[in-house]
């Protein structure tokens, strides 16, 4: 294989520079004794952070957030895994459709979707309700959860199935004790793709949320457009602290390239 | 019984499973999955919960459109297509449609010219340093995008860190924030993933020999990849490039945070409508163009693309 020249090399650091450079600034602000948003120059202090304890707005969108990434993701596994191992092992009517049918939120804009959630809550008189908003994040999370059941599915050594099922073994232990163990992986990585992809949806979420149930994502949006000062940065770095000990726990459990990129 | 045809090759795997059962007399192979839980059964909640939720609310979104708006009582069920020559006619709404697309095109240039070359350096690595890197390419993916667009706003601010850097050379500083610059510039680190992805995938397939056997007949290097890698990974940059576009022009939380209130973009524009004026019918409208625009402008990339495509390797 050819190596890279330095000219390759000196744009490789460029693009590196420029990928971490807005989340280095968020977490080194975030530390700023300063009353604005500055580097700390003189001395690191963590009153941003103990700020955010006092400003129970976002407190409080932080739990709705855990809580609906939570269930939106629980729900939705509960969903794609059948319907995932049937698109997946038989041949059915309607198979195809199903799969593009429970694939299509990737494909439709976030904006469209929000608009329309709003619309069809509006119209059915479930405006603001938090049972409702979740059905919503179920069907923008899904597909994640769907694809990686599939590959995990589609990837199975079958014979071990056969096996088991000519060896005695009821369909329902075969399940349990033979293919859920096989596709754990999937299963486990797909909720937490689902968990993290709930927790940072925005563009949706801004719409069909209300006072009330409103997310992590929706406040900080609504405080970055309405006042500017380092609190902003302390929460941000939260909100990647916790991004990345997902994002550790889905590598650990499936690989997170194979998770970014598809299977190989 | 089943061990006779335990070793399928990986992909053919799924047609050879009913080859098997059909040549067994018994039923106990055939679906262990029917005996316990019928199709219908494992796939009629996710049926039901998206033909509900995906073609209800959508249909409803498409009738809105066709509303008329009263200030004071709100959206009144009508058939009239005001609101479409409302859009399409006014002057505001076609300065808004134009940056949009144009700031999507500026955007999907820049990732091509930055993810392509990048994902082929990538390619070209050894392996701590290849999959360290490539995580840092693809992680932001999953760092939350109000996060992400703060720190483009703090960086380009009149007092960041991209002016002082100015300052050192008796430069600026310079108005970027709030400028189409910013939008770009946090739209492409953004988006940056979705066009190393497919080329990665690409430089993946490609068989290192083609390019040995380039060099070996003395090509140049430049030579090299332009004639033998670009071809290859074209598909990759055309994928890549139509999620790139697609996903930027319909962009909310990026204009939303380093456009200010002036400079919108269609999302903007329709987030507006929506939850300032109240004005529904006309959001929707604004909303669902942007959609039709957006699936007519990549059809037709598509189509162009794929042709001159098909010509120059044929």
């Amino acid at each position: 294989m050819r190596r890279n020249g330095p000219l390759a090399l000196a744009f490789h650091t460029l693009v590196i520079l420029f990928v971490l450079a807005p989340l280095a600034i968020v977490v080194l602000v975030a530390f700023t004794p300063d009353e604005t948003l500055t580097l700390p120059t003189h001395g690191l202090s963590l009153r941003w952070f103990r700020a955010i304890l006092d400003y129970p707005d976002f407190v409080s969108a932080f739990f709705n957030s855990v809580k609906l990434a939570f269930l939106a993701s629980t729900l939705s596994l509960a969903i794609a895994l059948p319907a995932g191992l049937a698109i997946a092992r038989a041949r059915f009517p309607g198979r195809d459709f199903l799969n593009a049918l429970m694939l299509s939120p990737l494909v439709i804009p976030g904006l469209v979707l929000g608009i329309a959630f709003l619309r069809f809550f509006a119209v059915i008189g479930a405006t603001g309700s938090f049972a409702w908003l979740v059905v919503a994040h179920v069907v923008i999370v899904t597909p994640f959860v769907l694809r990686l059941i599939l590959s995990a599915a589609s990837g199975l050594d079958r014979s071990v199935e056969h096996a088991a099922f000519s060896l005695g073994a009821s369909a329902w232990t075969t399940f349990r004790r033979v293919t859920l163990p096989m596709i754990l992986p999937g299963i486990t990585g797909g909720w937490l793709l689902a968990f993290i992809n709930s927790f940072d949806e925005l563009t949706m979420s801004v719409f069909v949320t209300s006072p009330q149930t409103v997310t992590l994502p929706v406040r900080m949006y609504m405080y970055a457009t309405e006042s500017i000062d380092p609190m902003m940065a302390s929460v941000s770095t939260l909100v990647i602290v916790i991004s990345a000990a997902a994002m550790l726990l889905l590598d650990r459990i499936y690989g997170l390239n194979r998770v970014l990129i598809g299977n190989h | 019984m089943t061990s006779v045809a335990s070793k399928p090759s990986q992909p053919a795997r799924a047609e050879s499973a009913p080859a098997v059962t059909a040549s067994q007399p018994s039923a106990s192979t055939a679906a262990p999955w029917r005996a316990y839980m019928p199709l219908w059964l494992a796939s009629a909640p996710a049926f039901v919960l998206f033909a509900t939720l995906v073609f209800v609310p959508l249909g409803m979104t498409l009738i809105l459109t066709f509303y008329r708006f009263d200030p004071t009582s709100g959206p009144i069920a009508a058939f009239q297509l005001g609101n479409y020559i409302e859009v399409v006619s006014s002057p505001y709404y076609q300065t808004i449609f134009a940056r949009t697309f144009g700031i999507a095109f500026v955007t999907t240039v820049a990732c091509v010219a930055i993810g392509a070359p990048e994902a082929y350096v990538l390619s070209r690595m050894r392996d701590p340093w290849r999959a360290l890197f490539l995580l840092v390419i693809l992680a932001p993916l999953l760092v939350s995008v109000v996060v992400r667009a703060f720190g483009w706003s703090m960086l380009l601010n009149t007092n960041g860190l991209v002016n002082q850097a100015f300052a050192l050379f008796g430069l600026g500083p310079y108005k970027l924030e709030y400028t189409s610059f910013a939008i770009v510039i946090a739209l492409v680190h953004v988006m940056l993933p979705f066009m190393v992805i497919p080329v990665w995938t690409a430089l993946q397939r490609l068989d290192p020999q083609t390019e040995q056997a380039a060099l070996s007949l003395m090509a140049t290097p430049w030579v090299t990849l332009y004639r033998i890698v670009l071809p290859q990974v074209m598909p990759g940059i055309l994928s890549g490039s139509l999620m790139v576009f697609g996903l930027s022009a319909s962009a909310f939380a990026i204009p939303g945070l380093l456009g200010g209130r002036r400079l919108k973009m269609a999302a903007t524009a329709v987030y507006d409508q929506f939850l300032g004026s109240l004005d529904w019918p006309l959001g929707a409208t604004i909303a669902l163009l942007l959609l039709a625009a957006n699936l007519a402008v990549m059809l037709t990339y598509y189509r162009v693309l794929e042709r001159r495509y098909a010509r120059s390797m044929g």
